[in-house]
């Protein structure tokens, strides 16, 4: 049951990537494109986590856990380099 | 050890006049004679058992693997030569103290001569061929600091420069002909390849070795056609002349003459190559000299004639003209430093060294026109000098030299046609310039020199004459222990040093020489005019046209390869790697391998093909900057999930932090840069590059399958079992990371430390320009630091800092370390920079990042010889379980406080480049945008 679960979840989550990735690459403005990012960074810690759950491993919570944080950073520093040119001021 | 002082006290020495110049000139002489005078000593001490037979040695290993060691010996030949090398010597820095003018730094040109003096003792006493060799390579650098010791003037840096050209050149000959010989042998042992003459001379290499070695003793010698470099070495002080060009350094080639005769000698091909270079050496060496006008020029030729004439006598494979070859070395030494020294003199006292302007010196400076006058009638072979014993001994060889047949006679005839130049060049020096009329035009007033400057001229003038008339019981003991070392065993010569052999050939040559010698310099005005049919070439012009030459090929060839273009650079290093993996590919007879193939994984298959299309489109978009960034984030965040995928969680995390760091990084230095690149690459250029690109991505990846589809034997599976044995830790990487291999994060920290301090030099106070509206011309926006983000960022920060100290202390066991927790402390700090500001965030955090980056360097380095205290080697680790109330069972390794090191290093050097590079432009923000 545990399976089919997984395998459908991986299925939408790899689905959602490419909608993600496509977003990245066609744009059309810098700000549909960094949150179309943020969104593939929220997605991956999905597929991470299911395949945590696969393998019935503790580990890539952890994993999960730094894309979240280190995932959060990138936008901002993007973001910010947007609305104020110099990130660090 | 006594016989290592030889060498070892003039070493010393070089320090002394460096120190002692500080005491005056004069002591300062007497301060560097003090060694070189015990090492004299010495010397004489260990004579009479040289005399008596023995052969001291001294032996201490170096570099057992290359058979190199520090072995010296003292035979005959080497006492001789120590003696020479050590005498002269002295007598010179005396000389010195009073040629040097004040403006010349005494105490470098002590230092210099105290070196050369090292180095030519060296050559003669090793004991091992190749530090035989490293002596002379160092006799080679030294002469070339000497002979440019007035480095104001072109003439004498050019003559350096050529010198040390030749004789490195002809160092680098004799390397190769030493490593043959010790091929042969077997051995580099001086005292065993002696002892296997006939095993050399049999071999097929015998050839290849002689014609290495006589290059590089013609080349040292400058005999024919490597002549050129000596009379330009003439540049130098004349101490240095005097010393380096007449009594020793020249005397090195034929010293390998003579201590190679036991083992290379005996052939034809030897007295064809040594025998014949020698007398067209002579000849050469004899007429130049009596052409040249300038004082030190002709003592110049004169000294290639003579060096010529020695090596023919080695060349004629007879044990007596080694004796007679022998004999004339200590007696040029003699007179012709003596001569130099006089001919510094007269450069001294009178400001030039034209003989067209120098006459009559003899009414200023009877003194001098005395001790040059017999000096030159030794040189000229007149009877009852030194000179003149030798120079009939080798007139009476050439008479025994049958080696060309029919042609024989040809040998003595141009022998004495040698010695009939010497004779006349040797008069023409003594009448020129001391007597034949009045000076003319001379820059000084000629005077006596200083009494103490005259000393060395009279010591070795006195030499020349009690060898001369007694011979017998002056030199003939030295001579005796000489040849022993030179000759073959049982076929020593008897030596006969006697004055007088009654009337026959050989003295009747010597007759003609003098005569002959009288009559060509009566007639010499028509030599000069014949001479002057020939346009004279300059060696030096030829030199530096052909060395500007090849430096100009060599240029070339560099700029083909190495033109500062990064694209060049990748495409040569590509093309290369592409031709060799290729190569390998195409050896190899199938690509798969036998391992059968996994079934698809589906999500795989997409995720790789999303992969590819990012990377694709990081190259189409790499134009316009930022969309080419987050493409590159994209690729970096596919890659960690494909390393989480491959169970290498380890290299996800380390990954993750990794791109976000560079990320910063990146658009951090994109703000100073333009947001779109111009066009830069032509259609044709853009189709190279896309094929190149290409067939290196197929051949990489034909690779990887090839790899992947074969049994592997790794070195893994050691660290897989040792991990926990060895390094007390349960993560693999980790154990490799802080011990296996913790020399290399070692230098690696060390290196990312040191990055770090230059970025931060490099940034200091650099003020760059701002642009005041993005790239579409928007205003930035009004509102510096949103008040959501600086408290998210603010709360976020303890959280992740815990996290960053999670990561780090469990690392050794479970994913995780120092490195990936030292990038996310220092990207959380990075967060709290740029939603507060530098100006804020450092009122919090006032401490500098650089104490930092050294401290962790420095925890590390101490971790690692703290096991020395132990008496393990450096960073060995150690670990242990301890018991810890309330926490429970804990395991503290060593190797916690390396990682400690390690993590300290990143954060502090992370944070001191991105934080740096912030600070850049904050005091100098256009004042336009409202607060």
């Amino acid at each position: 049951m545990l399976d089919v679960a997984i395998r459908i979840s991986t299925g939408l989550f790899m689905l959602a990537l490419i909608f993600n990735l496509y977003r990245v690459l066609a744009g059309p403005s810098m700000p549909d494109r960094i949150a179309a990012l943020d969104t593939m960074y929220v997605n991956s810690i999905g597929l991470i986590i299911i395949f945590g759950i696969w393998l019935n491993s503790k580990l890539y919570f952890e994993a999960a856990l730094l894309i979240a944080m280190l995932g959060f950073i990138s936008t901002v520093a993007v973001c910010k380099y947007l609305l104020r040119g110099d990130i660090i001021e | 050890m006594t016989l290592l002082l030889i060498v070892l006290l003039p070493l010393l020495g070089t320090l002394v006049p460096l120190i002692g110049i500080r005491a005056g000139r004069t002591y300062c002489a007497w301060l560097t004679a003090l060694l070189p005078a015990v090492a004299l000593g010495i010397t004489l001490y260990l004579a009479p058992l040289v005399f008596s037979g023995n052969v001291p040695q001294f032996f201490l290993p170096w570099i057992p693997q290359l058979d190199l060691h520090l072995a010296l010996r003292l035979d005959g030949l080497s006492l001789l030569f120590v003696l020479l090398i050590l005498g002269i010597g002295l007598l010179i820095i005396l000389y010195a103290r009073y040629y040097l003018s004040e403006q010349d730094s005494m105490g470098r040109f002590y230092a210099y001569l105290m070196l050369f003096m090292t180095s030519m003792l060296g050559i003669v006493t090793s004991n091992n061929l190749l530090l035989l060799w490293f002596f002379w390579e160092l006799t080679s650098l030294s002469s070339f600091l000497l002979i440019g010791f007035w480095s104001h003037q072109s003439d004498a840096r050019k003559g350096a420069r050529m010198a040390l050209t030749v004789t490195g050149a002809g160092g680098l000959s004799l390397l190769a002909g030493f490593l043959l010989l010790g091929q042969i042998v077997g051995t580099m042992d001086l005292s065993v390849v002696l002892q296997s003459g006939d095993q050399v001379r049999s071999s097929p290499y015998y050839l290849y070795a002689l014609v290495l070695i006589l290059l590089g003793a013609f080349t040292k010698s400058a005999q024919f056609p490597f002549q050129f470099w000596l009379p330009k070495a003439m540049a130098a002080p004349t101490p240095v002349s005097a010393y380096l060009h007449s009594a020793t350094m020249v005397k090195a080639g034929v010293f390998l003459l003579a201590r190679m005769f036991p083992v290379l000698a005996g052939t034809d091909l030897w007295f064809y190559f040594v025998a014949l270079t020698g007398l067209v050496t002579l000849l050469y060496g004899a007429y130049f000299a009596l052409l040249k006008q300038d004082l030190k020029g002709v003592l110049a030729f004169s000294t290639i004639s003579h060096l010529g004439l020695i090596t023919m006598l080695f060349g004629l494979n007879s044990p007596m003209a080694a004796v007679a070859g022998v004999f004339h070395i200590i007696n040029h030494a003699t007179f012709k430093a003596s001569l130099f020294m006089a001919a510094g003199i007269v450069d001294h006292e009178c400001g030039t060294r034209d003989i067209r302007k120098l006459n009559g010196l003899w009414r200023y400076m009877p003194y001098t026109t005395a001790l040059a006058t017999i000096a030159a009638a030794s040189m000229a072979g007149v009877p009852l000098l030194n000179g003149f014993l030798s120079k009939e001994m080798f007139l009476s060889e050439s008479l025994d030299a049958h080696m060309l047949g029919g042609l024989s006679w040809l040998i003595p005839a141009l022998a004495t046609l040698g010695s009939v130049l010497s004779a006349a060049y040797s008069l023409r020096f003594i009448h020129d310039v001391f007597f034949n009329g009045e000076p003319k035009n001379l820059p000084k007033k000629p005077h006596e020199p200083p009494r103490y400057m005259r000393l060395p001229i009279e010591i070795l003038i006195l030499l020349c004459i009690v060898v001369g008339l007694f011979p017998s019981s002056t030199v003939s003991g030295l001579l005796n222990a000489a040849v022993t070392a030179v000759v073959p065993a049982g076929y020593e010569p008897e030596i006969d040093l006697a004055i007088w052999h009654g009337f026959n050939l050989p003295l009747l040559m010597s007759a003609i020489a003098l005569g002959g010698g009288i009559l060509v310099y009566a007639l010499r005005h028509y030599i000069y005019n014949f001479h002057r049919q020939f346009r004279s070439q300059d060696p030096n012009v030829i030199f530096e046209a052909s060395t500007q030459a090849i430096v100009r090929v060599a240029q070339q060839a560099i700029d083909r390869f190495e033109n500062g273009s990064l694209q060049r650079y990748m495409f040569w290093l590509l093309l290369t790697a592409l031709g060799f993996s290729a190569y390998g590919l195409i050896e190899s007879p199938r690509l798969s391998g036998n391992l059968p193939a996994q079934s698809i994984d589906w999500a795989v298959a997409v995720g790789a093909g999303m992969l590819c299309l990012s990377g694709l489109a990081t190259v189409f978009f790499h134009r316009r900057r930022l969309i080419s960034l987050i493409m590159l984030s994209v690729v970096g965040m596919l890659v960690s999930l494909a390393f989480a995928r491959f169970s290498a969680p380890d290299l996800a995390l380390t990954q993750l932090a990794v791109e976000v760091v560079t990320m910063i990084l990146l658009m951090l230095a994109l703000f100073f840069l333009p947001q779109k690149t111009p066009k830069e690459s032509s259609g044709r250029r853009i189709m190279r590059d896309v094929l190149l690109a290409g067939a290196f991505g197929g051949v990489v990846a034909s690779l990887n399958y090839a790899v992947l589809t074969r049994p592997l034997q790794s070195i893994s599976s050691f660290f897989l079992e040792n991990s926990v044995p060895g390094g007390g830790g349960h993560n693999v990487v980790n154990v490799i990371l802080v011990d296996f291999r913790g020399f290399d994060t070692l230098g690696e920290i060390t290196v990312l430390g040191i990055a770090g301090l230059a970025i931060f030099k490099l940034l200091n106070r650099l003020k760059l320009f701002m642009p005041s509206s993005d790239m579409e011309g928007r205003p930035w926006s009004p509102e510096r630091f949103p008040a959501i983000l600086a408290s998210m960022a603010q709360s976020l920060l303890p959280l992740a800092l815990l996290v960053s100290v999670f990561i780090f202390l469990r690392g050794h066991n479970l994913p995780g370390g120092g490195f990936i927790a030292g990038l996310v402390a220092a990207a959380t700090l990075i967060l709290l920079y740029m939603a507060r500001g530098v100006e804020w965030a450092q009122q919090r955090l006032d401490f500098q990042f650089q104490p930092i980056a050294v401290a962790g360097v420095l925890i590390a380095t101490l971790t690692g010889l703290g096991s020395w205290v132990f008496g393990y080697p450096f960073l060995t680790s150690a670990f242990g379980h301890f018991h810890i109330p309330l926490i429970g069972d804990v395991e503290l390794a060593t190797a916690l406080l390396f990682d400690l090191g390690v993590y300290l290093t990143v954060v502090g050097a992370t944070l001191m480049i991105l934080a740096n590079l912030g600070k850049v432009t904050t005091p100098h923000r256009p004042s336009k945008e409202k607060r």
